[in-house]
């Protein structure tokens, strides 16, 4: 699926939920008691109990050619409905219950009117985080770049 | 046949118990956390990952902690637990051309957009034992660590292929395109047993898990001359790599995780044959985790293993015998069927103790029987 199908909300969401599912636990942890702080915590329902699984992940042979079985990894689901009716996914690499039932909760708020707020609280400071690391990781490997001179061997 | 045998119940329970106190070793000595596996002992983390087929880092060191360090113990920790998990799917093909490459080095062009980028590697160190390391202490910190995290929100190069500039100019053999390539899911052996003759998927699937020691001697087998194909590295990359998976309830594709891979691809010789013109041949190789020697080994296995449709001769060489390569490179299995035989075969045993002591005893009464029908043979002599 192309990111021309999505609607702007879609796209949205898939932003958000990519960067909730890869958030660091602890980094959760502290923006969800900042948040609650302010907001309480939310009346919610489990539609889907908090559950662990796997996905298979592919590659390609030739990096462009067919697609074959890599190997999984875990990642943990849970589905929420707010008070309000609203239904929230969430979809969290590795085996953490309380964090696939929090991403769920946090996507079913901002589907529910509070998009603006979960943007600059969670969303903004995951991405400018993650984006900082990777930067640091970059800056090191740039360090590493080897230019290679080819000798010219001597003859006789 | 196997039968079965049961009791000594107290005596297993002592020996487990006393197993967990040799893993714990000396209480005076610190206890190893699993944290402090998963990010100094990432390598070893790596292995597991890739050989147990299932990127999880903090259950692959907790792995290697309950199996004292016994690697293919904790590949098999790790894949009985992958067996209790219910398969939510399978992801979008990953984007190696996308991957945040820590380390990307080519063996065949010197310059080259996005540049060699040595990365964390042991290449190029002289392999003298460090005694500083055993001293402990803290690391040295990076003082530049801080101030290049803060903020900084730069977008990323993409850094392109090796093989893009060959594929360009024809020189490289072609990996079909998505028209070309069959719609249906790739084979999984995980879920339906191996199957021959077996298609480039499956093979790469299969030696993807597979011991690393294994795959790496059949590799090097292939360099020294059995199925020889002299392969140059024309790109080893290791790095990050988002995976993204379709979500039925939300009706679009999400980022699900992010996986540590390590990729390797060979450009061969080839001389052409019937079927292909004189071209670069490519070999392939894609493990979870940083694992270099895997990655390389298993380049050169698949290219070995393409004989048939690149219309190579089999030389008979055993990295191009599929099936031998393909059912003897998982570990697991090999040292489920090797290690069985150490387990009690009372019974079994004992039949074969009784048949030979029969064909004994008839062996035994037939010599006697000849030397009373032959009484004067032994004076001839």
């Amino acid at each position: 699926m192309s990111k021309m199908d999505l609607s702007p909300g879609s796209e949205a969401r898939k932003r958000r939920l990519s960067a909730l599912s890869i958030a660091p636990e602890g980094d959760m942890t502290a923006l969800w008691s900042a948040w609650t702080e302010v907001h309480g915590e939310p009346a919610f329902t489990q539609l889907r109990a908090p559950e662990i699984g796997t996905v298979m992940v592919r590659g390609r042979a030739g990096a462009v050619g067919a697609p074959f079985n890599l190997g999984e990894i875990t990642v943990t689901r849970a589905s929420v409905q707010l008070a309000s009716g609203v239904v929230g996914h969430g979809y969290v690499q590795g085996r953490s219950k309380t964090l696939a039932l929090r991403v769920a909760l946090i996507d079913a708020l901002a589907e529910d009117g509070q998009g603006a707020d979960i943007e600059a609280s969670f969303i903004e400071p995951l991405e400018r985080d993650r984006g900082g690391k990777r930067a640091a990781r970059d800056k090191k490997a740039a360090k590493t770049k080897v230019e290679f001179f080819t000798m010219v061997r001597g003859e006789g | 046949m196997y039968v079965a045998v049961k009791g000594g119940e107290r005596a297993i329970d002592n020996a487990h118990e006393w197993l967990a106190e040799e893993r714990r070793g000396d209480v005076s000595v610190d206890e190893l956390s699993v944290a402090q596996i998963r990010e100094q002992l990432a390598l070893a983390v790596s292995r597991v990952m890739a050989e147990g087929s299932l990127f999880d880092p903090d259950l692959a060191a907790l792995a290697i902690k309950q199996a004292r360090g016994d690697m293919i113990e904790a590949v098999f920790l790790i894949r009985a637990f992958r067996t209790t998990l219910p398969r939510f799917g399978s992801s979008e093909p990953i984007d190696t051309g996308a991957m945040a490459c820590d380390r990307r080095i080519s063996a065949t062009f010197k310059d080259l957009p996005g540049g060699q980028v040595l990365g964390p590697t042991f290449d190029y160190t002289h392999r003298l034992i460090d005694f500083a390391l055993a001293a402990t202490g803290d690391a040295p910190l990076d003082a530049d660590e801080a101030a290049e995290r803060a903020g900084v929100d730069a977008e990323r190069e993409l850094i392109p292929h090796v093989m893009e500039f060959l594929d360009r100019e024809d020189l490289v053999q072609q990996e079909p395109t998505d028209a070309e390539i069959d719609a249906t899911p790739p084979p999984d052996l995980t879920r339906e047993p191996l199957d021959f003759p077996a298609d480039r998927p499956l093979r790469l699937q299969a030696i993807t898990r597979g011991d690393e020691g294994f795959v790496l001697s059949m590799a090097y087998s292939t360099q020294r001359g059995f199925g020889r194909n002299h392969p140059f590295v024309g790109e080893l990359r290791v790095g990050e790599v988002e995976v993204e998976m379709d979500i039925p309830e939300l009706g679009f594709a999400i980022t699900v995780g992010t996986i540590t891979a390590t990729e390797c691809e060979t450009v061969n010789q080839f001389l052409g044959s019937k079927s292909e013109p004189p071209q670069f041949t490519r070999g392939y190789g894609l493990v979870l985790g940083h694992c270099e020697r895997k990655a390389i080994s298993m380049a050169l296995v698949d290219r070995a293993l393409r004989w048939k449709e690149l219309g190579e001769d089999n030389t008979g060489a055993p990295a191009q015998d599929e099936e031998f390569v393909l059912y003897h490179s998982d570990n697991v299995q090999a040292t489920g069927f090797l290690e069985h035989i150490k387990l009690p075969h009372y019974v079994d045993f004992q039949s074969e103790l009784e048949l030979i002591r029969k064909l004994r005893a008839e062996a035994k009464a037939n010599q006697a029987q000849q030397a009373e029908d032959t009484p004067f043979q032994d004076a001839a002599e």
